[in-house]
């Protein structure tokens, strides 16, 4: 019992975690990327869609994943090259993604979608308690721990990564010393463009093999909270999103126990616990300035 | 080949007023290669998109329906976004005036009297405005950041609209439907012209906010606060102006306007509440703010041309059989060439053909 | 890059009509310059004569519009700042280019092109910093780090990459008198080396004693090269300026008046992680008295202007006194009620909102002391009263500007600086309170601002000057306190005040010390 709570948890936290590292590389590098949630149902039904006609679903995380990458490089277009307002463009970003993927979606609802099959690793994961969990998830699971402790090393441990923290610190300083900032922040943008595009693959090929319009429902916002709430670090956004994880699958089960509290107010908590925890991180103003890229949103027009 | 912007000495004046019919007609013309591409005709989409729902009377009546929340919203979200305060849980104002202002007709259908439909209005201007004081003291208080908070709080708004239509809300003689009873007559907003069309008085209410906010951004001190924060934080507080007060100030008048759009939308055009009762108002007037250049005048304008795309997108639906939901596409990639088009305003853009340095290396095309 | 014999005996860089355009202004109008080995160069001019510009085109960072570039007997093409460390050249930026939420050894890094691991890179700057004597702990974030040590990451930073050429930018601008003589020991090591620096500077005095030859800029073009050392400061300076800039003329301070501006025991915590504390900060200005806050960038100044002007609020009402009356739990506009004027360092986006026009900008500081003027019922802007107000200010403050009502964005530093003075003077008020009043200034408007300061005194008012201009304060002031690290010294009246004793105090020595005779300091 408690191992297959700990399963769901991990199904409802991993496309929140993708998703938020993705974005803590676009933030840490300077840029403000609110198009997560556009993004993200992109590659929601891209990934459904190319797995439904090519009837693989490996062949939809890749299409997903290219998808959320070309959506980024239009926000990257957009806000690095002509300099427009990240914050409005971010909007932007999920409006268009939210209409066009209604849009391309509309020949899919309601058609039984394929699903990304489980890693079953021999014995390990017939181990009691834990084999299922350590040793028998989803193969994205797996990648989305990866990602983390890879973006953890690269960010802190390589020279690249210091390069990109330079360029998020401060612009000028690194536009100075002859970093190309547009160049570091187009890679970074397209980085998180191809997680958020992977979290929603994950939606509709792992969590729901189904489309179903909006079925992103705020996660792209929730993976914006969570980047905040981790301080811009790697290994806090694997915390926090397991904690989201548990919070949602909690209500899930408590409305399926059939507890007497409105399932409208269950459903809410995700949302209502996203503003709490964006309440307690951000009253230490001294933290958060300390944490938050110095160069975050600021627009950058190189002087050449 | 790079893109080169060089700072404008001034902001263009030119650029100011073309850049949103730059970006429209980029738009008609992105939206016409979309058609191609669904296997339409690019020309008969556009026209039903874009021309044939101006033709009739009752069409134009559809019209400023659907464009009185666009604008009431928008109205309200300029004064935000020029004090660089992001409110985009509008939807959520919206759904929340809508329901405060619903208590009346449906908590007390008894209450029958001329003084239920103004107490309606006070309420859901009450309820929205008190809906966005939370972001905003959140933000005041706790320096949370407004733009997460207010979304959060659209679908929370969303779910307690759902709660009370299919739970204590919901109409007794409904044969279960989720939705409240019928407001009375007392209770519903008047059409203008009710010989000619359903357009109602929020329509009317839309005109005036916009105007009256107009003459206070351009011609008045608290205007010149909100813009002063705006542009230049640290110039605002030399000015003693308090950036905390201003957060509260932008929040609920675009909180108060988006609640006066909810109970209008309600009451004058649908006449009940319902599990969902905007077709993303909310999302939609942010579109319309900046279309609208922030301008409460160019916000009546853009108001009206995504009104028509909401319009244009049922039409098309019908005629030639796309769907309903390329209206939402059309308004995403509408805003997109907004923002592109405003950089023409304070850069000068210019093609570089190469990276390379010598002596004439910058080969200019002026856009 | 080769170097052949023959072109060792030559010049190290020669660079011949280089030139830069922004828009249609000609920052650098075919500039010609040569510079020798083991040659301290200086670059003089005035601010916005176009010196920055020209060495960002050496350093790679700006692309020129025309001209060539030799370096040791090539022509080269300089396409960015990687390329320009590779030749041989390297810089120290005057708004240092480093990271603040990055390690010492981090911000060298960054500069390196090998990717050396950061503990070779930390032993490699120790190394060189005992070598040099700049001290340096590599581990430290810059950000806690004070002006003086980031210019030692910085010049460390350069000299890693063993450079022929190093150019460095108003480096003494930030630097108390004494940590000057350390750098200039450090220049003169570096020159014993062969090495050879592009130096720039507006101090005379300094490029007199330690430059070997000088090119003078005016308005982007060469108006001289010459010899320092045969040349006086005025001689340089009417190079520089290109006609006399008027003296500023102040009389023998008159007897004190009735004190109109009093801080007692001013205490503040730092409200963010680079700021810094206030430590129990009195003074007194009287009328017809200007005083003048000598002190290193980023000890407490633009913390305690906040304070004083109103902009953060005291906890007790009598910290702050103004015409003897309480103001400390009163705001900005209180203050301005109260007859005090205030003009914060930064001109765009603190003393003036950048895409607003001037009269807007006008009305910035002004709507609540002159409602009545510039409003008229329910809050309504009365623009014709602004825009005249606007262009008496202009006038009485020589401000050139191009169009009617241009947006502050769009004026010269210089012009900008005295449309921001002259918006308090036309209020005629009795305290007024400046934070660098000419940072950045072309020498003709800081000659017009500062009389314009000192005839305010005259006229009976208390005028306090926050700067970190030595010459300027000593030039204006009745008197000069020093503030380093969020404290404030007594004031030394001007007559016993020396660059030394001041100097002294800016570099953090106890009050007592400044007074002895002072051997080699810290």
């Amino acid at each position: 019992m408690l191992e297959s709570v700990l399963i769901t948890i991990a199904t409802a936290a991993t496309p929140l975690l993708i998703a938020a590292v993705g974005e803590l590389v676009v933030e840490r590098s300077g840029v403000l990327n609110l198009g997560v949630e556009g993004m993200m149902i992109m590659g929601a039904i891209t990934g459904f869609a190319v797995a439904i006609v090519t009837g693989s679903a490996w062949i939809g995380v890749l299409g997903a994943i290219l998808v959320g990458a070309a959506f980024a490089l239009l926000f990257g277009f957009l806000t690095l090259s002509l300099v427009t307002n990240q914050v409005a463009t971010g909007l932007a970003l999920t409006l268009f993604g939210l209409g066009l993927s209604g849009m391309i979606g509309e020949g899919f609802v309601g058609r039984p979608g394929v699903k990304l099959g489980q890693v079953d690793i021999p014995f390990l994961s017939d181990l009691p308690h834990v084999g299922r969990l350590l040793f028998g998830q989803d193969p994205l699971f797996y990648v989305s721990l990866l990602l983390t402790a890879g973006v953890a090393y690269f960010l802190f441990s390589t020279r690249a990564g210091l390069t990109l923290r330079a360029v998020g610190d401060n612009h000028d300083s690194a536009h100075a010393q002859g970093i190309n900032v547009v160049a570091v922040r187009y890679l970074a943008v397209m980085f998180g463009g191809a997680c958020a595009g992977l979290a929603g693959a994950y939606l509709s090929l792992v969590y729901t093999p189904q489309w179903v319009e909006n079925m992103t429902a705020g996660r792209g916002w929730i993976a914006l909270a969570l980047v905040v709430f981790a301080s811009w670090r790697p290994w806090r956004v694997l915390a926090g999103a397991y904690l989201f994880g548990g919070v949602t699958i909690g209500q899930l089960h408590a409305q399926a126990l059939g507890v007497a509290i409105p399932s409208q107010l269950l459903s809410a908590l995700p949302y209502l616990a996203t503003i709490a925890v964006l309440v307690i991180i951000s009253r230490n103003r001294r933290l958060t300035m300390m944490n938050t890229p110095a160069s975050l949103g600021r627009p950058f027009v190189p002087e050449r | 080949m790079r893109i080169e912007l060089v700072k404008r000495p001034q902001q263009s004046a030119l650029f100011s007023i073309l850049s949103p019919f730059l970006a429209l007609a980029l738009t008609l013309a992105a939206g016409a290669v979309m058609f191609f591409l669904l296997g339409k005709n690019p020309v008969t989409a556009l026209y039903y998109f874009f021309v044939d729902p101006l033709l009739e009377v009752w069409s134009l009546h559809e019209l400023a329906v659907k464009a009185a929340p666009l604008i009431l919203i928008a109205v309200g979200l300029s004064v935000c976004f020029l004090s660089k305060n992001w409110n985009i849980g509008a939807e959520g104002q919206f759904i929340i005036g809508a329901v405060a202002g619903s208590i009346l007709p449906v908590v007390f259908p008894g209450l029958q009297s001329w003084i239920v439909l103004p107490l309606m209005l006070l309420m859901g201007i009450a309820g929205g405005a008190a809906y966005a004081a939370i972001p905003a003291v959140l933000k005041a208080r706790f320096n949370t950041n407004e733009i997460l908070t207010s979304l959060m709080l659209v679908y929370v708004a969303q779910l307690f609209l759902d709660w009370l239509v299919r739970g204590p809300w919901r109409n007794p003689e409904g044969f279960n439907f989720p939705e409240t009873r019928n407001f009375h007559a007392y209770a519903v907003l008047p059409e203008i012209l009710p010989a000619s069309g359903r357009a109602h008085w929020g329509f009317v209410f839309a005109m005036v906010a916009a105007l009256v906010l107009w003459f206070v951004l351009s011609r008045t001190l608290k205007g010149f606060e909100v813009k002063v924060i705006g542009q230049s934080p640290r110039a605002g507080r030399f000015a003693g102006f308090s950036s905390g007060r201003m957060v509260i100030f932008a929040f609920l008048v675009s909180g108060a306007l988006a609640g006066l759009a909810g109970i209008s939308e309600v009451s004058g055009a649908i006449g009940q509440l319902r599990p969902s009762i905007s077709p993303g108002y909310g999302f939609t007037a942010i579109i319309v703010a900046f279309l609208g250049r922030l301008n409460p005048l160019g916000i009546i304008a853009a108001g009206l041309v995504l009104a028509l795309s909401y319009l244009g997108g049922e039409a098309a639906q019908i005629s030639i059989g796309v769907s309903d939901k390329v209206a939402r596409a059309f308004q995403g990639m509408l805003l997109f060439f907004v923002l592109a088009c405003d950089t023409l305003i304070h850069y000068r853009i210019r093609l570089v053909r190469t990276a390379r340095m010598d002596a004439k290396g910058a080969q200019a095309g002026h856009a | 890059m080769p170097t052949t014999l023959e072109n060792r005996a030559s010049a190290l860089l020669e660079v011949r009509g280089l030139t830069k355009l922004f828009g249609t202004l000609k920052a650098c109008d075919g500039i010609d310059l040569t510079i020798g080995r083991g040659e301290i160069h200086a670059l003089l001019g005035e601010n916005g004569a176009g010196k920055s510009t020209f060495v960002k085109m050496l350093f790679g960072a700006l692309e020129p519009a025309a001209g060539t570039i030799r370096w040791k007997g090539e022509e080269v093409s300089i396409t960015s700042p990687g390329e320009a460390r590779r030749l041989g050249i390297g810089m120290v930026f005057q708004h240092f280019s480093l990271f603040d939420a990055l390690t010492a050894a981090e911000n060298i890094m960054l500069s390196l092109d090998d990717s050396a691991p950061p503990g070779a890179v930390a032993a490699r700057a120790r190394e060189l910093s005992q070598a040099y004597g700049l001290p340096l702990d590599p581990h430290a974030h810059v950000g806690d780090l004070s002006v003086g040590e980031r210019q030692r990451i910085e010049i460390i930073r350069t000299l890693l990459q063993n450079p022929d050429l190093v150019i460095l930018d108003e480096p003494t601008s930030v630097l108390t008198p004494q940590e000057a003589d350390r750098l200039f020991k450090t220049l003169e090591t570096l020159k014993a080396e062969g090495r050879s620096i592009l130096y720039i500077s507006h101090r005379l005095e300094e490029v007199k004693r330690i430059c070997d030859k000088a090119t003078v800029l005016r308005q982007g073009r060469v108006v001289a090269h010459c010899d320092p050392g045969q040349e006086t400061a005025a001689s340089l300076a009417r190079m520089m300026v290109g006609d006399e800039v008027q003296p500023v003329v102040r009389e023998k301070p008159g007897p004190a008046g009735e004190t109109l501006l009093e801080v007692r025991g001013l205490s503040r915590k730092a409200a963010h992680p680079f700021a810094v504390t206030l430590h129990d900060i009195s003074l007194a200005v009287q009328a017809g008295e200007v005083l003048g806050i000598a002190g290193v960038a980023g000890n407490g100044q633009s913390e305690f202007f906040e304070a004083v002007s109103g902009e953060v609020l005291q906890e007790r009402a009598d910290t702050v006194r103004i015409r003897g009356r309480d103001a400390g739990r009163l705001d900005i506009s209180g203050r301005r009620l109260m007859g005090a004027a205030f003009v914060p360092e930064e001109r765009l986006g603190h003393a003036a909102a950048p895409a607003m026009t001037l009269s807007q900008n006008l009305l910035l500081s002004r709507y609540r002391t002159d409602a009545r003027a510039f409003l008229s019922r329910f809050g309504f802007i009365r623009t014709p009263a602004l825009a005249a107000a606007a262009r008496r200010i202009v006038a009485a403050m020589d401000v050139r500007k191009s169009g009617e009502d241009p947006e502050a964005n769009a004026l010269s530093g210089g012009n900008l600086q005295k449309f921001v003075i002259g918006r308090e003077l036309d209020r005629a008020p009795m305290v007024m309170v400046v934070n660098q009043p000419t940072w950045g200034v072309d020498a003709g408007a800081a000659a017009r601002i500062r009389q314009a300061l000192i005839d305010l005194a005259k006229a009976g008012s208390a005028v306090l000057v926050i700067s970190q201009d030595l010459d300027e304060l000593f030039e204006i002031c009745d008197a000069i306190a020093v503030m380093h690290h969020g404290r404030l010294s007594a004031p030394m009246p001007i007559a016993q005040a020396t660059y030394e004793k001041v100097g002294l105090l800016m570099g953090g020595a106890a009050p007592e010390a400044a007074s002895e005779p002072v051997l080699e300091a810290v």
